[in-house]
């Protein structure tokens, strides 16, 4: 029942995006809000990113509070490959984190975190 | 002003959790652990008094708490109780009962898990259980679920109020702790979490909707009626489950590895009441 549930918002918000992407032209690329849609996919499937396990993110129901929350990502991470390293592998950063290293044991490949990172920007 | 804070709160976060989780398992003795884990927790649930820990993530969350007293109040195990206590009375087939391998007396709690050192293994209650049957011709029980769980929440709630009070006798037992403590902390499967990274580096933060319960106390309510599973569970099951919950490779319940991790984290609740059987979400 939740994962239909589930399911449909994901659809819904996908086809926001979608039609969003087409209707404004201040989008610079539809590929790049496309990106963005596919990320946010990625981001919030339990069987993927699950990044709301840890993490607030805009319009995610109930996130958990392990890590903080991913807002405001543009301006705090100008630098796209420090966010890279973060999802690949944040023990990197910190030794005893316990945010999974989703490169780095192949939870995502480079081209999900990429995504993930496109619709990161759009937070 | 940004990274400066940041910078204090990752050096917080090293400082609260290298006391364990950047340690080798022989680098603290026992006695030093107990007192660490617990200085953790009661700075980090102001309050809370040793005791109450007995109650899982009902200890710290007022929310679910209220919810869990109402379902105690009707408790959903009580008639597994009542057929663990029909399991206790009812002869084998040789018309020797469980008594003749505990005393006669159902409330044996206290005196699980233990180091036994003929045969330099830690016991625990369902172990001798199954090694009771066995040495009266009956087939051993299944670990995780069913008909052992009856006889384990019968036993469990006769031993209630009984103090937790796991010794550790000597070098070979202490080394069996060891092995318990390392695999706490040990990362692990392709999330590469340790039990200490949900049990204690995040007790009582959410992870998703579920508020982490703390390693403190953990030990004493078994086993367990969860609604997620409809019935009773041992300890070790949900060791297993929550292993899976990690990606990892589950060690069998009652298998050497659960043995010393229960012999570790039970003594870690060294103090605290048993309260089993109980519920929890
Ligand atoms: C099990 C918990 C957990 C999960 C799941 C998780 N993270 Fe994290 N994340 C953390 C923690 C804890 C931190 C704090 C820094 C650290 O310890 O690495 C963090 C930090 C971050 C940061 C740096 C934020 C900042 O403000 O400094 C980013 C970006 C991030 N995570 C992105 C993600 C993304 C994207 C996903 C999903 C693909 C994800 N995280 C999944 C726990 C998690
Ligand atoms: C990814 C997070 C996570 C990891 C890692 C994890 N657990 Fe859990 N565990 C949970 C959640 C969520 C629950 C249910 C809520 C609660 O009681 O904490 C739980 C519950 C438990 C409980 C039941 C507590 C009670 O009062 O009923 C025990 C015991 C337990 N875990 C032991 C372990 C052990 C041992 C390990 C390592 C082998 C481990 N956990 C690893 C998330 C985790």
């Amino acid at each position: 029942m939740r994962n239909t549930a589930r399911h449909a918002t994901i659809a819904l918000s996908l086809a926001a995006l979608f039609s969003a992407a087409s209707l404004m032209p201040q989008v610079a690329s539809a590929a790049g809000a496309n990106m963005a849609a596919k990320g946010k996919e990625i981001a919030w499937n339990r069987k993927k990113g699950n990044c709301l396990a840890c993490h607030v993110m805009a319009g995610g129901n109930l996130p958990g509070d392990i890590g903080p929350p991913l807002v405001a990502m543009k301006a705090r991470f100008p630098d796209r490959k420090k966010l890279f390293d973060q999802i690949y592998d944040a023990t990197k950063n910190n030794p005893s984190t316990r945010m999974p290293p989703f490169g780095k044991h192949k939870i995502l490949s480079n081209a999900d975190i990429e995504a993930i990172i496109d619709y990161l920007y759009t937070l | 002003m940004k990274p400066m804070k940041t910078a204090i709160a990752a050096l917080c976060a090293l400082a609260a959790t290298g006391a364990f989780a950047d340690k080798k398992a022989t680098d603290t003795t026992p006695e030093e652990d107990l007192k660490t884990y617990r200085d953790y927790f009661f700075k980090r649930f102001p309050g809370v008094p040793l005791q109450e820990y007995a109650n899982g993530v009902y200890a710290i969350d007022k929310t679910s708490r209220d919810s869990w007293e109402a379902i105690e109040e009707f408790p959903p195990y009580e008639p597994m109780v009542e057929e663990g206590e029909t399991m206790w009375n009812t002869p084998f087939a040789n018309g020797k009962t469980y008594g003749s391998c505990f005393n006669d007396d159902p409330a044996q709690r206290k005196n699980y898990p233990y180091w036994d050192d003929q045969r330099k293994m830690v016991v625990t209650l369902p172990l001798a259980i199954n090694e009771c049957r066995e040495k009266n011709g009956e087939k051993p029980l299944k670990y995780a679920k069913g008909p052992i769980t009856r006889l384990l929440a019968y036993m469990a709630y006769e031993s209630r109020g009984q103090k937790i009070n796991v010794k550790i006798p000597n070098k070979d037992a202490l080394a069996a702790y060891n092995n318990g403590k390392s695999i706490y902390w040990a990362r692990r499967g392709q999330l590469n979490f340790s039990c200490g990274s949900c049990h204690v580096q995040s007790a009582g933060q959410h992870i998703r909707a579920d508020i982490l319960s703390p390693a403190l106390g953990q030990a004493t309510g078994w086993p367990v009626y969860r609604s997620k599973w409809g019935e009773l569970g041992t300890f070790h099951r949900r060791f297993k489950g929550c292993m899976k919950q990690m990606r990892a490779k589950p060690y069998k319940p009652q298998s050497e590895e659960f043995r010393n991790l229960e012999y570790f984290l039970t003594y870690m609740s060294n103090g605290i009441e048993y309260n089993g059987p109980s519920s929890r979400k």
